[in-house]
């Protein structure tokens, strides 16, 4: 239970979970850079 | 599956003790599934323009609501949510993580469901109740679960743990924004604006979304500390005591800290919502509605990235040094920003609000670990609660104070350019309070700590949980 994850969980684990809530944060950030980019044009 | 709190249940307490080997890194991803989801509600706007159009479909017919009547559903959510974080605090703290999410996810889509059935009648009132206060209730509920949670397994970076969870809160509105849009989209067609459907889809996607965050969550045990952590020197402002939630009402330092959040807040939000308006008619010809709408997005941005940066950073430059920067840089900033105005200096006002908005979400996102220093960890998560009714009367204030002293100049013949320049005077007047109440913030005195007898009895009732 420490800050190693060689016992419970895995690092597959810890991929899943950032991914299932970084991926959509990224896709938004990106939407929202790409409408934040007009105050430049 | 018992959802008591007595009992073995999934929900249990018990349940959610981390075992051997579970890595703490796993949390902020359960608390950002919460957070990113109830982060939802700083985009409902994108809803506000088809709701008028519900009859009507390409224009708005008689019978169609006003947008006045529907700017009612985004404020009474915000309402309860400040009585909800407020009430259930201590509720949220006792039954631990994984039952508050739970509960969270189930208002939450709960809200969404019962606004598609009142879009499908046409029934404002049961929108009303159903985003507005079971949705409301799920934001206050949502928001502070995670809190306490966070600060248990990063005792060495508390900042930046809740920093990171209160970060989705601000990024939830990028993702709910285009994909409501998107969904409408999809489920619109020539007789039909498809909100209802958007509410059924988004009610299933982010029940799942939050039930999986409940599902990953734990609470370390009791004593735990990760490894090779040295705790931090002695240091007066840091309090190795805890104070029970309603005795921390009676201390100065609460109150203090309400206020100094009451100021930042109304600071901040007071010029999120104008913005767009304000930009536009303190640079006219420079600033054009497209480009206004570019801004807000990248104030979005800063509101996000500023809610980790600031509180990562006070974890080394301390609490009290991270909000005494937000008032001072914020008096200069608001200071500044008429004379930006008056320069016609586009750069320079962007620069200045983009800074002001980052403090905004950095006052938000650095007071969890600001009460856990002043009031220890054991009800942090109950008093940051009773805290978030200062937001509550932010949201009053700010917009009052930006609206209608800028509509009082406009009647009093101010040119338009000019006639932001009074709000950002008294903001930064504001400030001076912020300094003044920030400063007098110290140590809680010991008579406010957790007896022994207490704190035994505490832990009896959390094992009787269990």
């Amino acid at each position: 239970m420490e800050n190693s994850n060689s016992n419970g969980t895995t690092t597959l684990q810890l991929v899943l979970a950032w991914g299932f809530v970084g991926i959509p944060l990224v896709w938004g950030v990106f939407q929202t850079l790409l409408n934040a980019l007009k105050l430049f044009q | 599956m018992d959802t008591g709190s007595g009992g073995g249940g999934w929900f249990s307490r018990s349940r959610t003790v981390a075992k051997p080997g579970f890595s703490r890194w796993m949390v902020p991803p359960a608390a950002l599934c919460v957070h990113l989801c109830i982060g939802q509600a700083y985009a409902f706007s994108v809803f506000n323009l088809p709701m008028t159009k519900l009859i009507g479909i390409s224009e708005s017919a008689p019978d169609d609501w006003k947008l006045t009547e529907l700017g009612w559903i985004f404020s009474i959510a915000i309402f309860f949510l400040g009585v909800s974080s407020a009430v259930f605090g201590r509720w949220v703290e006792e039954g631990g993580p994984r039952k508050a999410m739970f509960t969270a996810a189930c208002c939450w889509a709960g809200g969404f469901l019962i606004s598609a059935f009142g879009v499908s009648i046409h029934n404002l009132w049961v929108i009303y109740l159903g985003y507005g206060v079971l949705g409301g209730i799920a934001l206050g509920i949502g928001y502070i679960s995670p809190v306490s949670t966070l600060i248990k397994w990063f005792p060495d970076r508390p900042g930046m743990a809740t920093g990171m969870a209160i970060m989705g809160f601000g990024g939830g509105a990028f993702i709910a924004s285009p994909l409501s849009v998107w969904l409408m989209g999809k489920f619109g067609s020539d007789t039909h604006v498809g909100v209802m459907e958007t509410f059924v889809v988004l009610a299933i996607v982010y029940f799942i979304f939050m039930v999986v965050g409940s599902i990953i969550v734990r609470v370390p045990p009791a004593d735990w500390k990760p490894e090779g952590y040295v705790a931090p020197r002695e240091n007066k402002l840091i309090s190795k005591n805890d104070v029970y939630v309603y005795d921390a009402l009676k201390t100065p330092q609460f109150w203090l800290i309400w206020v100094v959040l009451c100021v930042n807040t109304t600071a901040g939000i007071g010029v999120l919502g104008q913005a767009s308006a304000m930009s536009q008619e303190m640079f006219p010809g420079h600033i054009t509605p497209i480009a206004a709408a570019g801004l807000v997005g990248l104030m979005s941005l800063f509101n996000m990235g500023g809610r980790f940066a600031w509180a990562s950073t006070s974890d080394y430059i301390g609490r009290r040094n991270t909000y005494f920067v937000f008032m001072v840089l914020g008096f200069v900033l608001y200071c500044l920003v008429p004379l930006t105005g008056a320069a016609g200096s586009v750069a320079g006002f962007v620069l200045c609000f983009l800074v002001i908005i980052s403090m905004y979400g950095g006052g938000f996102s650095t007071v969890p670990a600001y009460l856990r220093d002043m009031f220890g960890t054991r009800y942090v998560g109950a008093i940051h609660g009773l805290l978030l009714t200062a937001w509550s009367a932010a949201g009053i204030f700010g917009p009052v104070l930006v609206n209608y002293i800028r509509q009082y100049n406009v009647a009093h013949d101010v040119p338009k350019a000019q006639a932001y320049n009074t709000t950002m005077y008294i903001m930064a007047g504001l400030f001076v309070i912020g300094f003044i109440c920030n400063f007098l913030v110290k140590a809680v005195d010991a008579r406010f700590h957790m007896k022994a007898d207490r704190t035994a009895l505490d832990a009896a009732g959390e094992a009787a949980r269990a």
